[in-house]
C-alpha cells in the first residue's frame, strides 16, 4: 500500500483507479456501473448459462463480480475471466430480472473491450475474429462475395453431397451445417438507393436500415418489411451507402470498429429528416439505440478518436437515437391501418432477447400478431430465455447453443403451435435449425412476415 | 462422550481430499481455484467468507460421500443453494466445503391429489410454483427472492414472506425431510402424513440454518390457490394513519393474506423502477391483500377499506385484475434491489415487534436515523411487525459504515424493548450471531449449543453461526476496502463492499 490510507471517496477511487485496477482506462467496467448490483442473486435463475451449469462464475452476478475484482486489483484478467465473459450470451435476462438496474450489457461490452486490450488470444482465434470483424462485416462486397460461394455450395449439389457423404458428421459440423442461411439468389443489395411510395395518404416517412449478412439472406423479410410500411402508409427509403450498424462487433468488444461504423451510419440517416428509422432486426436495433453509450465521456480514450471527434458524434447520437425503433414497436405506435385477413392459424412468440430485455419490448410483437384475425396466440413457456443463437454464440459455442435450443424446441413444441414468430433474424436461423433437428414441424416467422401474410396488399 | 471443537484455520485445501472429491464427483463438480473461490465469498448479504473448495452433488449418495471425506479431513461443510440469504448463511465462516445443491434441483414428485410435492433442495421456489399452479396448487412460502432462491435455502432459514401473515412461514409447509448427519447417516425425518408419529422432528430441523443436517430430498404440502383474490392499495399522507391501520385491521380479527407497508422514500425508489402507479407525493402505502373464498373476500376487502378511510387513508385502490395485482407485488418484492439505484450499499434490518407498537417504533427509527444523519427508508411486513429498515450508507466511507452499524444496533435494541426479535426471517447466519445475549440467556443459548452439540458435536456443519463467537459482543468486522494484490491470503473473512 502506498503512504498513508486514502481519506476521502474520490481519494480512493482515483486510488482504485490508477494503481490497483486489471483493466485499462477507455471503454472500461465503471465503479459507478458494477457497483449497482447488491449481489441479491434476483438474476441467477434468469441467465441460461447459469440455468445450465449453476456456476456462480457463469452467472450474472458472478460476472460482475469479477469485473468488480479485476477493477479493485484482486483477480487477474486471464484465461478464466475471459471463458467465463465468452460464454456470456449477452441475451441481458438479467437486466430483466435486476430490481437494482444494473446495466448489464454496458458492462459486459466493456468487459469484452478489456479482453480485446489486454488479453492475447491464441493465434488463430485472434485471426478469426479479425477478419470477421475488421475486415468482413464492414465490407459488404466481402459479405456478397462469401455470400455467392456460399451460394454456389448450397446450390450445385455440393451441399448434398457433403450431408450424404457423412463428411459432414465426421467432422461434427452437422449441427452448424444446419445454421447455415440459406444464401438468397437475389440480394437486397439492388434495393438500395430506393424509395418505396406510401400506399394511400402518407402517414410517416421513414428509413429503413437493412442490416449486412441480412441483405444477402434475407432479402425476403427486408421486402416484406417494406411491403407492410407502405401498406400501412410510409414511405419507405432506404439509403444507399448504409453500414453494419456494429453489433456484432460492440458485442465482441471491438469497440473501434462498432464506433466507425455507427459514426457512418448517424452521418448517412441523419443527412434527411425522418420521421423514424426503422429495423426489423432486434439485435441492431438494441446496439442502434445505444450508439450514444459508444461516445460516452470515457469511450475510446486513449485511443482512437479525438476528445473533439467523441463529442460531435455524442452529439448525433443524441439526435439519431430517439429516431430508431424496431418496427414492431413503430407499427404499433402508429397503429395498423391496412386490412388483414383472416389467418386460421395457431401461433406462438419467441421472445428475441434484444428486443425483450435490451429494449424493453414485450408487448408490441404480441400485440401485432393478436390483430390477425384467426391468429390464435398460445404463450410459451419460457419464452423469455434465449433460444441459444445470441449474434455468432450458436457459433462460437455450439454444444451450448444447441442444448439451449433443445430445451427452446421443446417448449415451443408444447404449445401445438404450427407457427413460431419471432424478431429478430439470428432468433430466426436458430429456431428454424431447431425445427429442423427436432423435427417439430413448425414454420418459423418473423413478426412482420405474418403481418405481411395477413396484409391486404392493393397493388 | 466429550468432542473437541475442531480448530480450521488452514487456506489451503488438503490436495488429497480435492483429488478425492474429483474422483467421484468428477472435474468438473469441484471447483477449487483462488478465482473461483472468490465467487463463494458473498451472498445477499453485507458478510464475506471465503470457501477453501465448492462442490456440486446430484444425489444424496454424492452428499453422505462428501460428508465421509468431510470427517476423516476435519474440514467444515456449508451448505447452499442461490446464495440470497442475507444473513451470510450459505457462506464458509471458517473455511472449508461449500456443498452446493443448485445442480440437485429435479422436482420428483408433484402429488395434486394429496396436496404436496417431493423435491430436491435446490429446485427454485417459483419453478415449484409454475410446476404446482396447473394443479391449482402452490407453495405457500414466498420470500421476495422467490424467483431465485431454493427449497433448500427456505427450509434452512425458515423463510418467510409477505404471505406469512396468514398462511405461516417456511416450517408450516413441510412434511418430511431427507438429510445427510454429519456422521454422514442418511436419514428421513417427518413424512408424507400430515402429523408423523414420533418426536416433530421437522420443526427442529427446519430453520436450524444449516448447522445440525444438509437437506437432501423435501416433501413439501402444497396449498391450494385462492378462489379469489383482491389488493388494495391504501395511500396515506400520514405515516401513522397506515401503523394504526394495521392495529386495528388485526385488532378486529380480519387476518389478512399479507399486509405490507411501504414508506414514501421506500416508494419513490421503487416506482422509478416499476412504474406501478405507486402515488408519488404520499407518506407510506398499505399493500394488503385478501384471499379466500369469493363472498368472504368481498367482505373483507370492504370492511378494511373502511379501516383504511377512518385512520386517514386519502385514497383506497383496488387492483382491477391479475396483471395490476402482479405490478403491485412486483414493485413489493424489489423494492430492496430497487433501493440499490439509490445507492449501492445499504443495510437492511430484519427486526420484529408486536405489531401493536408499529406507531411508537417508527417513530422512535426515525429518531434514531435523524440522531445518527441517515435517512432510514421503512418497508416491512406490517401485519407481523416484522421490520425492515433500510439503511443507506458509503461503502468507501469506513466510519460511515461504523455508523450505520452502530444505527441498526440501536433499531434492534429498542425492537427487543417492545418485546419483540432481533430476526423475523433473515436468519442468524454470521450476522446476528453477537446481537443473540440481548435476546437470550447464557442459559437459554446454552440449551440450544446442546441441541447443536447432539447432532453436530464436531462443530462440523456450518461453524461459526447463530451462536456468538466469544469475541466479545458488538464487535464490529469491517474491512471497508479491498486492498492491493489481495488474493488468495487476504484475511477471510469481513464485511463486503464490492
Amino acid at each position: 500500500m502506498p503512504g498513508a490510507p486514502p481519506q476521502t471517496h474520490e481519494e480512493a477511487q482515483r486510488e482504485f483507479a490508477e494503481t490497483l485496477s486489471g483493466f485499462t482506462a477507455g471503454d472500461n467496467p465503471e465503479y459507478a456501473d458494477y457497483s449497482r448490483c447488491i449481489h441479491c442473486g434476483l438474476c441467477l435463475n434468469a441467465c441460461p448459462t447459469y440455468r445450465l451449469w449453476h456456476n456462480e462464475a457463469d452467472s450474472p452476478r458472478g460476472r460482475i463480480r469479477q469485473m468488480a475484482l479485476i477493477d479493485q486489483g484482486r483477480m487477474e484478467l486471464g484465461e478464466g475471466f475471459v471463458t467465463h465473459i465468452d460464454r456470456c450470451m449477452d441475451c441481458r435476462a438479467c437486466e430483466t430480472a435486476c430490481p437494482s438496474g444494473v446495466e448489464y450489457g454496458k458492462l459486459v461490452e466493456r468487459a469484452r473491450a478489456q479482453i480485446e486490450k489486454n488479453y492475447k488470444r491464441p493465434r488463430a482465434s485472434r485471426a478469426i475474429r479479425n477478419f470477421v470483424y475488421r475486415r468482413l462485416l464492414v465490407a459488404p462486397k466481402r459479405i456478397a462475395r462469401m455470400a455467392r460461394i456460399v451460394r454456389f455450395y448450397q446450390r450445385s449439389g455440393l451441399e448434398t453431397i457433403a450431408r450424404g457423404s457423412g463428411l459432414l458428421r465426421l467432422m461434427g459440423l452437422q449441427q452448424r451445417a444446419a445454421l447455415l442461411p440459406r444464401i438468397d439468389r437475389e440480394f437486397f443489395y439492388s434495393r438500395l438507393g430506393r424509395t418505396f411510395p406510401a400506399q394511400g395518404e402518407r402517414r410517416a416517412r421513414v428509413a429503413f436500415f437493412a442490416g449486412c449478412v441480412a441483405q444477402v439472406t434475407f432479402t425476403a423479410l427486408n421486402d416484406a418489411t417494406i411491403r407492410v410500411l407502405q401498406a400501412n402508409g410510409c414511405e419507405v427509403v432506404v439509403p444507399a451507402e448504409q453500414s453494419c450498424c456494429g453489433a456484432l462487433a460492440a458485442h465482441a468488444g471491438v469497440r473501434d470498429v462498432a464506433r466507425g461504423l455507427a459514426r457512418e451510419n448517424m452521418e448517412i440517416f441523419l443527412r434527411e429528416p425522418f420521421d423514424a428509422i426503422i429495423t426489423n432486426a432486434a439485435g441492431c436495433g438494441s446496439t442502434l439505440k445505444e450508439y450514444t453509450d459508444l461516445f460516452a465521456d470515457d469511450a475510446g480514450a486513449g485511443g482512437t478518436q479525438t476528445v473533439r471527434e467523441r463529442e460531435r458524434s455524442a452529439g448525433l447520437a443524441a439526435e439519431f437515437v430517439p429516431k430508431m425503433k424496431d418496427v414492431t414497436e413503430f407499427l404499433v405506435e402508429l397503429g395498423l391501418s391496412a386490412p388483414l385477413r383472416e389467418m386460421k392459424l395457431r401461433v406462438t412468440y419467441q421472445d428475441s432477447c434484444h428486443l425483450l430485455h435490451g429494449q424493453k419490448i414485450r408487448e408490441a410483437p404480441r400485440k401485432l400478431i393478436r390483430a390477425v384475425p384467426g391468429v390464435e396466440f398460445a404463450e410459451m413457456p419460457l419464452a423469455d430465455q434465449c433460444c441459444g443463437s445470441a449474434g455468432v454464440y450458436n457459433v462460437t459455442e455450439t454444444k451450448t447453443s444447441m442444448e439451449l435450443l433443445a430445451e427452446k424446441m421443446r417448449h415451443a413444441a408444447s404449445t401445438k403451435a404450427s407457427v413460431i414468430v419471432t424478431a429478430n433474424p439470428g432468433c430466426i436461423l436458430q429456431l428454424r435449425a431447431g425445427a429442423k433437428l427436432h423435427a417439430t414441424n413448425q414454420e418459423v416467422l418473423h413478426v412482420v412476415e405474418l403481418l405481411d401474410r395477413a396484409t391486404v396488399h392493393n397493388s | 462422550m466429550v468432542f473437541e471443537r475442531l480448530n480450521y484455520s488452514s487456506t489451503n485445501m488438503d490436495r488429497h481430499l480435492l483429488s478425492e472429491l474429483e474422483r467421484f464427483l468428477g472435474k468438473d463438480a469441484v471447483l477449487s481455484r483462488p478465482e473461483d473461490l472468490l465467487l463463494y465469498e458473498y451472498d445477499g448479504s453485507v458478510e464475506i467468507a471465503r470457501p477453501q473448495c465448492i462442490v456440486f452433488p446430484r444425489a444424496a449418495g454424492d452428499v453422505v460421500r462428501i460428508v465421509g471425506l468431510a470427517n476423516r479431513y476435519k474440514t467444515p461443510i456449508v451448505g447452499r443453494g442461490a446464495g440470497t440469504g442475507l444473513s451470510g448463511g450459505a457462506l464458509a465462516r471458517e473455511g472449508g466445503i461449500i456443498v452446493s445443491f443448485a445442480r440437485m434441483n429435479q422436482i420428483l414428485e408433484i402429488d395434486a391429489e394429496n396436496q404436496r410435492a417431493v423435491v430436491q433442495p435446490g429446485v427454485v421456489n417459483s419453478d415449484l410454483n409454475a410446476a404446482a399452479a396447473s394443479a391449482g396448487l402452490h407453495f405457500a412460502p414466498d420470500p421476495s427472492s422467490q424467483k431465485a432462491c431454493t427449497i433448500g435455502g427456505n427450509v434452512s432459514e425458515n423463510a418467510g414472506g409477505p404471505h406469512t401473515l396468514a398462511y405461516g412461514v417456511t416450517t408450516n409447509h413441510i412434511l418430511g425431510l431427507e438429510m445427510v448427519m454429519p456422521t454422514g447417516e442418511l436419514v428421513r425425518i417427518g413424512g408424507k402424513a400430515v402429523d408423523a408419529p414420533g418426536y416433530d422432528l421437522c420443526g427442529l430441523f427446519v430453520g436450524s440454518e444449516g448447522t445440525l443436517a444438509l437437506v437432501t430430498e423435501i416433501t413439501v404440502r402444497l396449498t391450494r390457490l385462492p378462489e379469489a383474490v383482491k389488493t388494495l392499495l391504501a395511500i396515506y399522507d400520514r405515516v401513522d394513519g397506515a401503523t394504526e391501520t394495521v392495529v386495528e385491521i388485526t385488532g378486529r380479527g380480519i387476518t389478512p393474506a399479507a399486509c405490507e407497508m411501504l414508506d414514501g422514500w421506500t416508494l419513490r425508489a421503487v416506482e422509478a423502477w416499476v412504474h406501478a402507479g405507486f402515488p408519488l407525493d404520499s407518506a407510506a402505502v398499505l399493500l394488503i391483500e385478501v384471499d379466500g373464498l369469493r363472498e368472504a373476500v368481498e367482505q373483507h376487502a370492504k370492511e378494511i377499506s373502511e379501516v383504511c378511510k377512518t385512520h386517514g387513508a386519502r385514497e383506497v385502490r383496488v387492483a382491477r385484475d391479475a396483471a395490476e395485482r402482479d405490478l403491485l407485488w412486483k414493485g413489493r418484492k424489489n423494492a430492496f434491489g430497487a433501493v440499490g439505484r439509490l445507492s449501492p450499499t445499504y443495510y437492511v434490518q430484519d427486526g420484529v415487534i408486536p405489531r401493536t407498537k408499529l406507531p411508537q417504533t417508527l417513530k422512535e427509527i426515525d429518531r434514531i436515523g435523524k440522531e445518527n444523519g441517515f435517512e432510514i427508508g421503512n418497508i416491512f411486513h406490517a401485519g407481523d411487525g416484522n421490520l425492515h429498515p433500510i439503511i443507506l450508507f458509503d461503502a468507501r466511507d469506513p466510519k460511515q459504515f461504523e455508523r450505520a452499524v452502530s444505527t441498526a444496533d440501536a433499531i434492534i435494541r429498542f425492537c427487543i424493548e417492545m418485546g419483540g426479535a432481533i430476526t423475523g426471517e433473515h436468519g442468524v447466519g454470521m450476522e446476528k450471531d453477537r446481537l443473540m445475549p440481548l435476546l437470550f440467556t447464557e442459559a437459554d443459548l446454552a440449551l440450544m449449543r446442546r441441541v447443536r452439540d447432539a447432532f453436530n458435536p464436531a462443530g462440523l456443519l456450518n461453524p461459526g453461526k447463530i451462536f456468538p463467537t466469544g469475541k466479545g459482543c458488538g464487535e464490529v468486522r469491517i474491512r471497508p476496502m479491498p486492498q492491493r494484490g489481495e488474493g488468495n491470503s487476504a484475511p477471510a473473512t469481513g464485511r463486503d463492499f464490492a
